[in-house]
């Protein structure tokens, strides 16, 4: 089983486990598939019409048009987006800071930076939303992306990028007469790129896939992220207008993430272990 | 001198200054409010520690409680052992291994609200694809979203499906690390597969294994999505973790100090598991040493 490097085959039963793992991960999925391409009132008789044609588009075309999908699907792109780039450039910045610079209380605040790690979300949620509602910052745009802003791992995660960049680059540039901000935005961020991809990438779908925040901070279906949106849309179930139509929500909602899962795989997977082991 | 020196802080300003605005104000706000009767809209009473005398009174508290237990016992033991096997089988440099480890990953990057709209109608006994095949093989479908009995088991199951990929990868990181003349050392030895299993494999991912355990029991513990939008902490309770409780009392009860004391005994426990994290895995490579 462990001597892979030797012995390249699966054992039988071991192909067999992954096979059937395999199954019950994509049957789910087909299910939603099909049960998204049959017409609602057909499903609505018996949801075993999902199984057998006619297929149709309709669900699709009833999103598209006069709902409210696509609204939160261009919310969740801002959200994301925005919070993935002020994340990005607050992270550089320190993470720059903490890693070349010397300035008092360095030390110390780097690790009231860290302490952040250990305060989880539900500690700071509550009150933080009694915050927002005193500055009437709910049901927006900067009420949304701020909260993901405060992002400790991010800080830690290029602080340690920018200390593992040899020294003498900066000290060359500094005597041809470069400042330190011509040093920083020419020289050291092109070699952070690849942190940044992670980094981004990593923001992006915690951004993307948050729901605790946006649940309680957008309440009107205009400020709605694609998730809130969704939770809304199958609370309200046996109200609208029918099976199919809602898992077609569900499959046009996930077609974006899998797209960037699909082009980002190796920074999505690293990312997340590497948020892990910190 | 001096002046360079302070103006290096201007890097690190911006973060710092919405850090302490977005995350350490509102934990001291929260830890102030918890000892206050408040309300969501913002009239407060101070009662000292009454809020937190009444939550160990409280049996609605500790049903939550443990239901959270319930749902990490339910979920961690499986889900290690799971994505343990998954590690050792797809461990190896074929192209197929690598289209299922994508595989097995790419639940995790759907939310929630998805996760949970695609397994409510494969759990729900009218219209699910359980209940289908059950149907198909002439036995009663299982009402899965109503049966107290039946409801934790449901969120436990959506939830190993939605959290396989990161623990795989984790173990899979973790088998890349074991050097592999220790391997080729065994097979001279003439070691067995069992033997080289038990006496380098199992031991060599002992920290990846505490690492997963950890980082799944502090995530069980805050279980929310699920729970709120599968069965809405129903029947009578019997499905509603510690975290939709929280959010229960906030928002459907108004009740914020209260809920905030609750979300301080979270924060206690979490803290509590980060610390037997670190204490198990620094004691461990001492006794290895």
């Amino acid at each position: 089983m462990t001597t892979a490097a030797h012995n390249n085959r699966l054992p039988l039963t071991a192909l067999f486990g992954v096979l059937l793992g395999a199954a019950i991960m994509v049957a789910p999925l087909v299910w939603t598939l099909l049960l998204s391409l049959k017409s609602n009132s057909e499903l609505m008789r018996d949801s075993s019409a999902a199984f057998s044609a006619p297929y149709t588009l309709e669900n699709y075309r009833a999103i598209l048009v006069g709902s409210d999908v696509p609204r939160w699907l261009l919310n969740s792109i801002i959200v994301s987006l925005g919070t993935t780039a002020a994340v990005l450039m607050l992270c550089s910045l320190a993470g720059y800071g903490f890693a070349r610079l010397d300035f008092p209380f360095r030390r110390t605040l780097f690790v009231f930076v860290l302490l952040g790690l250990a305060i989880p979300e539900q500690a700071v949620i509550l009150p933080r939303h009694q915050l927002f509602a005193t500055l009437g910052w709910h049901n927006s745009y900067p009420g949304l992306i701020l909260p993901g802003l405060a992002a400790p791992f991010g800080v830690f995660f290029m602080t340690q990028y920018f200390r593992a960049i040899p020294k003498d680059l900066d000290e060359a540039a500094m005597l041809d007469g470069a400042s330190r901000l011509d040093v920083f935005w020419r020289i050291l961020l092109p070699l952070t790129l690849p942190a940044q991809a992670t980094l981004g990438v990593f923001t992006f779908l915690g951004s993307w896939n948050d729901y605790w925040w946006p649940l309680i901070s957008a309440t009107t279906s205009d400020k709605y992220t694609l998730t809130v949106g969704l939770a809304a849309a199958q609370m309200n179930y046996a109200q609208t207008s029918g099976l199919g139509f809602l898992m077609a929500q569900a499959v046009f909602a996930s077609i974006p993430i899998l797209i960037v899962y699909i082009i980002f795989q190796k920074q999505i997977v690293q990312a997340m272990a590497g948020a892990a082991v910190r | 001198m001096m002046e360079r020196r302070v103006s290096g802080m201007v890097f690190v300003l911006p973060f710092i200054g919405l850090y302490c605005f977005l995350l350490i104000l509102p934990f001291v706000m929260g830890l102030w409010i918890s000892f206050h009767r408040a309300d969501l809209f913002g009239s407060r009473h101070w009662v000292g520690l009454d809020n937190y005398v009444r939550l160990f009174a409280d049996p609605v508290f500790y049903q939550a409680m443990g239901t959270t237990f319930t749902l990490a016992v339910l979920i961690v033991p499986a889900l290690t052992l799971i994505t343990l096997l998954l590690a050792l089988a797809l461990n190896r440099a074929s192209r197929s291994a690598a289209i299922f480890r994508g595989l097995f990953f790419s639940s995790s990057v759907l939310s929630v609200t998805i996760v949970t709209l695609i397994w409510r109608f494969v759990l729900t006994p009218d219209s699910g694809l359980i209940a289908k095949l059950l149907t198909a093989m002439g036995i009663e479908p299982l009402p899965f979203l109503s049966d107290p009995n039946l409801t934790v088991p449901a969120l436990a199951i959506t939830t190993i499906w939605w959290g396989l990929g990161l623990p795989m990868m984790l173990f899979l990181a973790g088998l890349q690390q074991i050097p592999q003349d220790m391997y080729e050392a065994a097979s001279l030895d003439g070691a067995n597969r069992w033997t080289t299993f038990f006496r380098i494999t199992l031991p060599s991912l002992r920290r990846t294994t505490i690492l997963v355990i950890m980082l799944q029991t502090a995530a069980q513990l805050q279980i929310f999505g699920q729970a709120q939008l599968l069965t809405q902490g129903g029947p009578s309770g019997s499905s509603r973790p510690i975290v939709l409780y929280i959010y229960e009392v906030a928002f459907g009860r108004w009740e914020l100090g209260y809920a905030i004391a609750a979300a301080e005994v979270l924060l206690l426990l979490i803290l509590a598991l980060m610390l037997a994290q670190y204490w198990l895995s620094t004691r461990g490579e001492e006794v290895q040493r």
